[in-house]
């Protein structure tokens, strides 16, 4: 009898454990919302965007002004966001892919067209960021925050501002170094210290770029996409390579953190909103866009993720040390530096593998 | 002894069979359940490892064992084996760890078992993910355990655990020792004292009593204890990528690397396959040598 009894308590032990564990998904925010948010109309937006562009704030204005319910999902990287998509991951209805993936993703068939009518809001897209080569005429998709590819460093490690790739191949910073956790942009720093585009398809340069890496990861504490603000505030790193905004978010916590883009150039992005062809609510996914638009909440959004907006009279209403923040808004100066990531078309394989080797080294 | 407990086979022949139809019906939701959710998944995973990536991800259908030769590169190689040396050590230091804790919680009064058992299960109360992040706040060079140590006057400057194999291996044995007491704690439960008291009467050592009384009859516990530690730790992927900075690279994200990063999905599910097919290698062979080692016992 107290053998049942027993086996009974091991048995709910176990099954607390299998649960306790089989619930950890890299991704703890989106189980829950999606069976309990339906909103007051009963209808629910789902939106498919970066972890570092959540912000509970900037969703509540829109549910409270159409009572409709947003659901927000996160990815890390381009790479992910597709193989989410390719793998039938539907029922999303607007997504934020980087540039070139928006052109993957046009290549695949993946887009609808945008209701231009409807996102009136496109008309104040800054003019740098019109008649972008991968969607000229916004027939897919329209530019929402964009910035800059450079390094947040920790100025009170490293005295005199680096101003080149080559300070990530510094050995005197061993362990003191991060980067992304995005091969692309990751391969975009060797090959601009090396002089080359980051969008080269030519096998050796690639080849060459993968041997630099390789050379450096032993001076690699981590590649990281999403805490490496963290890591500069905290003192784990002093040297990260990095997305802007997420630098300028490190700088708050740690004034020492300065950001620089560096003399051999970096690149320039642009998230860019967009619209799913299988998406279940078209009409409402336009309505959403126009809003993340709107000057006010893009001054907001500026404000609250440090990531620049598109919206070219949202600039104004940023506030002063932000707008001022070189990370925030890249100077004049910078612009001549920076270069568009592209699709790379069958040399993709050529990068995959590579970065494979990197990590698996 | 084999590692699962069947149950006595009198049980069918003591007159339970008026309703024969019954049995088979209390199957039918489990079975579909797993025919459903986890067999046609299986399958299909199985499907696509013969097929070849499109240029942009997702699926060619062209026919071929490509994916199963290309696991043999070096390359591949040296991630399963770094998987299979760091799977082992967890399995060793959880066996290590949790043994004695184990043989404490047993020999305890009844009603504090299940306070001692409480405690090892609280932590699964919270998400395995957000523990994980606690353990990267314990252990960056600011952290707490450097901020510790380092008021104690214990070290000079910081340790560097965090993003490294060390931390890797500290994260999985943390996660993964609850696996290892519970069958622990089963089998020592049902191992009567006075055996033990027997052995020290008949003036055996402490190594003695220890090799030749406690350990074989716990053994099916160690076992399944070691096989629950083992099997997930081999396909770990969130403790490598966290507290391994995404550097040690294990089976578990070689596989999420190929699925979510490179979109080779053939090739992912080829290495699924062949990483399923060592663990049952494995387990296979084990009962295999528990069956031979108990008929040469018979002819004893």
């Amino acid at each position: 009898m107290r053998r049942r009894i027993l086996f009974a308590k091991l048995s709910l032990l176990l099954l607390s454990l299998v649960l306790g564990v089989s619930g950890c998904q890299p991704t703890p925010e989106e189980g829950p919302k999606k069976a309990s948010q339906a909103g007051r109309s009963g209808v629910t937006l789902h939106y498919f965007t970066w972890s570092d562009y959540v912000d509970k704030a900037l969703i509540e204005g829109f549910e409270r002004q159409t009572g409709v319910k947003v659901a927000v999902d996160t990815f890390g990287s381009n790479e992910e966001l597709l193989a989410k998509l390719q793998s039938g991951a539907s029922g999303y209805d607007v997504v934020v892919p980087s540039d070139f993936m928006v052109s993957i993703m046009i290549g695949q068939g993946l887009l609808a067209d945008l209701d231009l009518n409807k996102i009136p809001n496109a008309g104040s897209i800054a003019d740098r960021l019109q008649r972008l080569p991968f969607d000229p005429d916004n027939r897919y998709s329209v530019p929402y925050l964009w910035g800059t590819v450079g390094i947040g460093y920790n100025s009170e490690v490293i005295p005199v501002p680096p101003d080149s790739w080559a300070v990530l191949w510094d050995g005197r910073y061993k362990g003191k170094i991060s980067m992304l956790n995005d091969q692309r942009e990751v391969f975009g720093a060797a090959l601009r210290s090396m002089g080359q585009s980051i969008n080269s398809q030519d096998a050796a340069v690639i080849a060459q770029a993968r041997a630099k890496l390789q050379e450096q990861k032993r001076l690699v504490k981590t590649y990281t996409s999403e805490n490496y603000h963290q890591l500069l505030a905290f003192g784990d790193v002093a040297l990260a390579q990095g997305w802007g905004g997420t630098v300028a978010r490190a700088m708050v916590e740690r004034p020492a953190v300065k950001y620089v883009i560096p003399k051999e150039g970096g690149t320039i992005w642009a998230d860019c909103l967009v619209v799913l062809k299988t998406a279940p609510h078209k009409d409402l996914a336009m309505q959403f866009i126009n809003y993340l638009l709107d000057r006010e909440v893009a001054a907001k959004t500026t404000d609250r993720l440090l990531f620049a907006s598109s919206n070219r009279e949202a600039k104004a209403l940023v506030q002063e040390q932000i707008r001022d923040n070189p990370a925030v808004y890249p100077p004049d100066s910078a612009w001549d530096r920076l270069e568009w990531m592209a699709d790379v078309g069958e040399a993709i394989r050529l990068y995959d593998r590579a970065w494979t080797e990197i990590k698996l080294q | 002894m084999s590692p699962i407990a069947f149950p006595p086979k009198t049980i069918s022949e003591q007159g339970r069979a008026e309703r024969p139809g019954l049995a088979g019906w209390l199957l039918a939701p489990a079975l579909g359940w797993m025919g459903v959710f986890f067999l046609l998944p299986l399958a299909l995973v199985f499907a696509i490892s013969f097929a070849s990536r499109g240029t942009y991800g997702g699926v060619e259908w062209t026919v071929s064992v490509a994916n199963y030769l290309n696991v043999i590169d070096p390359l591949y190689l040296k991630i399963v084996l770094r998987s299979l040396a760091l799977a082992l050590a967890t399995t060793v230091w959880c066996l290590v760890l949790g043994f004695p804790l184990a043989y404490y919680i047993a020999r305890l009064p009844a009603r504090w078992q299940g306070v001692w058992l409480l405690l090892v299960m609280i932590p699964f109360w919270t998400n395995f993910l957000v523990r994980t992040y606690a353990w990267m706040f314990m252990l960056r060079t600011e952290g707490l355990l450097n901020t510790a140590l380092i008021g104690l006057g214990l070290i000079a400057s910081p340790m560097e655990i965090l993003y490294s194999t060390t931390a890797v291996l500290i994260g999985l044995v943390y996660g993964y020792l609850p696996f290892m007491v519970l069958p622990l704690y089963a089998a020592i439960e049902r191992l009567a004292p006075s055996l033990v008291e027997a052995a020290w009467d008949l003036y055996a050592s402490p190594w003695a009593v220890f090799r030749r009384v406690i350990l074989p009859l716990t053994k099916p516990g160690i076992v399944a204890g070691c096989l629950l530690v083992f099997i997930p730790s081999l396909g770990a992927f969130i403790t490598p990528d966290l507290l391994g900075g995404a550097k040690t690279m294990m089976v578990g994200n070689l596989i999420q690397h190929e699925f979510l990063v490179v979109r080779d999905w053939p090739f992912g599910s080829a290495i699924a396959f062949v990483l399923m097919g060592l663990v049952l290698i494995g387990v296979m062979a084990y009962v295999k040598a528990e069956e031979s080692d108990r008929g040469q016992k018979e002819e004893r």
